[in-house]
């Protein structure tokens, strides 16, 4: 079959645009989803082809538009909720913690909420100290909803669909340095949101990571390949619940760990998968878990010190060094 | 009648151990197949045979240990015809026990005695600690090589074959054929290494150069190369450097090439040798064949599979004794620059330091920039300093001019 260059961006749009088409109870709303196309166009010409009723501007109030898509979603519907930046979602965190994820457990199981909620997350793009920031460690302690982080073009596509059909809310994280990225796809399809995925086979070390970081991870994976470090690189996928067996399967072939999370590393993801290693696999370490993170800062305008402030691949390739002593 | 003799897999080498016939008798050969595996004190290099034909007899065994130019087999040529059946030969006998399944390493010891006193309760890994429980490997006598100097996997691995090896090696004494373990192996390529690098000194009076070059339009250009790429398609810096130095040797033919026989003879090719170090000690300069020649990205696919192969010890014959001039690397070592030990018969070797961030002064202004510290260790009998400082300039050259090296 004919494969085709397709961008991230362009996998969330048709993502949408086939989940509006698929199920009259499919909605979209949010701050300029509508006329404007979406803050990373990701919903052009969607409210041309669907109306005004299924694709709907908001105004700038995140608790009170996530609110309606909770109400929407008891009454039937399902509805797709783009919040412009994970920092800006923190307005909306009332809504999602105390009646989203809660409602299930407070009615003894007679509502759900089958909400999907869309946000923008990650540094990069000077976007300073407002709109950078790496949060979804924050929704990953949550119980009650599920957190995805699609880090391909594949998954950016594929994960949309799996989350509408899931009968709690998902929330899912798009960092905003993949909107640009592309692939060669043949054909784009559901895929699952429930396991982490190994993108590249190794012997000497697993590197933990999702979303944006995934790209420095393999980076970093193929320069120390040319000092004869062999790395597994396992992409995350799902924040929460974490799939644990992908993850200690990889430790116990290479028995070293490097975790890479863009978010601050105090009770981060990074933390939790190494807390989850230690607990499962601790007589499978050849080296002490060792982690990449952002520093503990809010985020710099300045290019080079945003840059400074992220994990990037030079960090990465150091951290996997130092965990070979002198056997490099 | 055509006869396959023993190669000379580098100028140290004086004899190989036939390690695996990947022909029989009958079968036909083409140039350039893979028709032996030799075990050299460096590694077990797949050896190459340049002439057609049919194999006629396997004349060494599987085990044999050879002098160089020894015949190994003969070959019919084509237009040949058998005179005589082959003789039939007993059936090489099974290869000796598997390989130790990791590299080997500088410091494996049964024998060393723990410290009087630690100052710390020694750190070893917990998967280390199980391992040598199952192998029943006394953990107090590993020696450990990991981070902070803990014992490590690998650490009572190296213990374990050696406590093993002494142990067959006792049992063994009459048995003939051994293969090399990993400790021998590193034994060896100590010693080879040694020789070689005592001739060069003896021998090759050395003068060395230093540059410092700016990376800045080289680094700037790949990386903005290799945003449009995915990440398998991607090129390392290194592969711009071993570019520049071969495109500047085939202009300066004086520093392609070998020293023999009281005379320089000029390579037609250039094939760059590129340092290796092999985990656990040692190192190999195999070459990446017609350098000037091929582009970027095939560049990059031959050195990610040179190294993949120098470290799991399967190099071919063809990549040992190649090299016309020798690229070293020891950036991700952190260090500054590297004067470098001409490996003969070649004549020059370049080298190369950690590329860092340096104040420079550019244009009357003051500039951060990232800059590596190139050196040439050059052979006087070859080439004269000047000559060598034209050449160093020119690799300068042409990292400018990234663009020229993309072809």
């Amino acid at each position: 079959m004919k494969t085709m260059k397709t961008t991230y961006r362009t996998a969330v749009h048709d993502a949408l645009r086939d989940a509006l088409r698929d199920d009259p109870r499919v909605v979209l709303m949010g701050e300029d989803v509508g006329r404007y196309g979406g803050t990373y166009a990701a919903s052009k010409g969607l409210l041309e082809e669907f109306g005004p009723d299924r694709v709907r501007d908001t105004p700038l109030s995140e608790l009170g538009f996530v609110g309606i898509g909770i109400g929407a979603a008891l009454n039937g519907l399902r509805p797709i909720v783009e919040v412009m930046t994970v920092n800006f979602s923190l307005l909306a965190l009332d809504q999602l913690v105390n009646t989203a994820a809660a409602l299930r457990h407070m009615s003894g199981g007679q509502f759900s909420v089958p909400l999907v909620v869309r946000m923008a997350t990650g540094a990069g793009r000077q976007l300073a100290a407002q709109h950078s920031h790496s949060l979804e460690p924050w929704y990953a302690h949550i119980p009650g909803i599920k957190v995805v982080a699609p880090a391909t073009v594949e998954d950016a596509y594929g994960m949309l669909a799996p989350a509408l059909a899931d009968p709690d809310p998902v929330v899912i994280f798009e960092h905003v340095q993949l909107y640009n990225t592309s692939a060669d796809v043949e054909t784009l399809t559901p895929t699952d949101i429930s396991r982490a995925a190994v993108r590249r086979s190794g012997t000497d070390v697993t590197l933990v990571a999702y979303g944006g970081s995934l790209w420095k991870a393999l980076d970093a994976a193929n320069e120390l390949s040319l000092s004869g470090i062999d790395c597994e690189v396992v992409d995350l996928r799902v924040l929460r619940p974490l799939d644990d067996d992908t993850i200690l399967e990889s430790v116990r072939k290479t028995h070293r760990v490097v975790v890479i999370d863009e978010a601050w590393r105090t009770g981060s993801l990074a933390a939790e998968v190494m807390a989850r290693v230690m607990e499962g696999a601790f007589y499978d370490l050849d080296a002490p878990v060792a982690r990449v993170c952002s520093a503990e800062v809010p985020m710099p305008y300045a290019k080079h010190l945003e840059q400074a402030a992220l994990p990037q691949t030079a960090q990465i390739v150091a951290a996997v060094q130092n965990l070979f002593g002198e056997q490099q | 009648m055509i006869e396959f003799k023993m190669p000379a897999l580098g100028s140290d080498m004086d004899e190989g151990t036939l390690d695996e016939w990947l022909v029989k008798p009958g079968d036909k050969v083409s140039r350039g197949q893979i028709v032996a595996v030799v075990e050299t004190t460096k590694a077990a290099v797949e050896v190459e045979c340049w002439q057609e034909g049919t194999v006629s007899e396997l004349v060494v065994p599987v085990g044999e240990t050879v002098q160089v130019g020894t015949v190994l087999a003969t070959l019919l040529a084509p237009d040949e015809r058998a005179e005589k059946p082959s003789r039939k030969r007993p059936r090489p006998s099974k290869r000796a026990a598997t390989k130790p399944a990791t590299a080997p390493s500088g410091a494996p010891s049964g024998a060393v005695t723990p410290p009087a006193v630690p100052q710390r309760r020694r750190w070893v890994s917990p998967a280390a600690r199980r391992l040598a429980q199952s192998l029943d490997v006394d953990i107090d006598t590993v020696s450990g090589t990991g981070p902070q100097g803990a014992v490590t996997i690998s650490d009572v691995e190296h213990a374990a074959a050696s406590i093993e090896h002494a142990a067959t090696t006792k049992e063994s004494a009459t048995k003939p054929i051994t293969k090399p373990t990993a400790a021998d192996r590193a034994a060896q390529m100590r010693k080879s290494i040694a020789a070689a690098m005592g001739r060069s000194k003896r021998e090759i009076p050395h003068y060395y150069l230093a540059h410092e070059i700016i990376l800045e339009n080289a680094l700037t250009w790949l990386t903005s190369r290799n945003a449009l790429r995915s990440i398998d398609e991607r090129v390392l810096p290194a592969v711009l450097i071993l570019k520049a130095v071969g495109i500047a040797a085939q202009r300066f033919g004086e520093f392609n090439g070998f020293w023999r026989d009281d005379g320089f003879q000029p390579a037609t090719g250039v094939h760059v040798g590129v340092g290796i170090s092999l985990r656990g000690g040692g190192l190999v300069a195999p070459a990446i064949h017609d350098v000037p020649d091929k582009k970027l990205d095939e560049l990059m696919d031959d050195l990610t599979d040179l190294v993949a192969r120098a470290r799991s010890f399967s190099l071919r014959s063809s990549e040992m004794s190649d090299p016309t001039i020798t690229v070293t690397n020891l950036g991700d070592k952190g260090v500054d620059a590297v004067f470098g030990i001409i490996y003969p018969p070649q004549v020059a070797l370049v080298g190369f330091g950690q590329p860092a961030q340096r104040v420079c002064v550019i244009d009357g202004g003051i500039r951060v920039v990232t800059a590596v510290q190139a050196t040439l260790a050059a052979d006087h009998r070859a080439s004269d300093g000047h000559r060598g400082a034209l050449f160093l300039s020119a690799i300068n050259e042409l990292l400018q001019q990234p663009d020229l090296l993309e072809k």
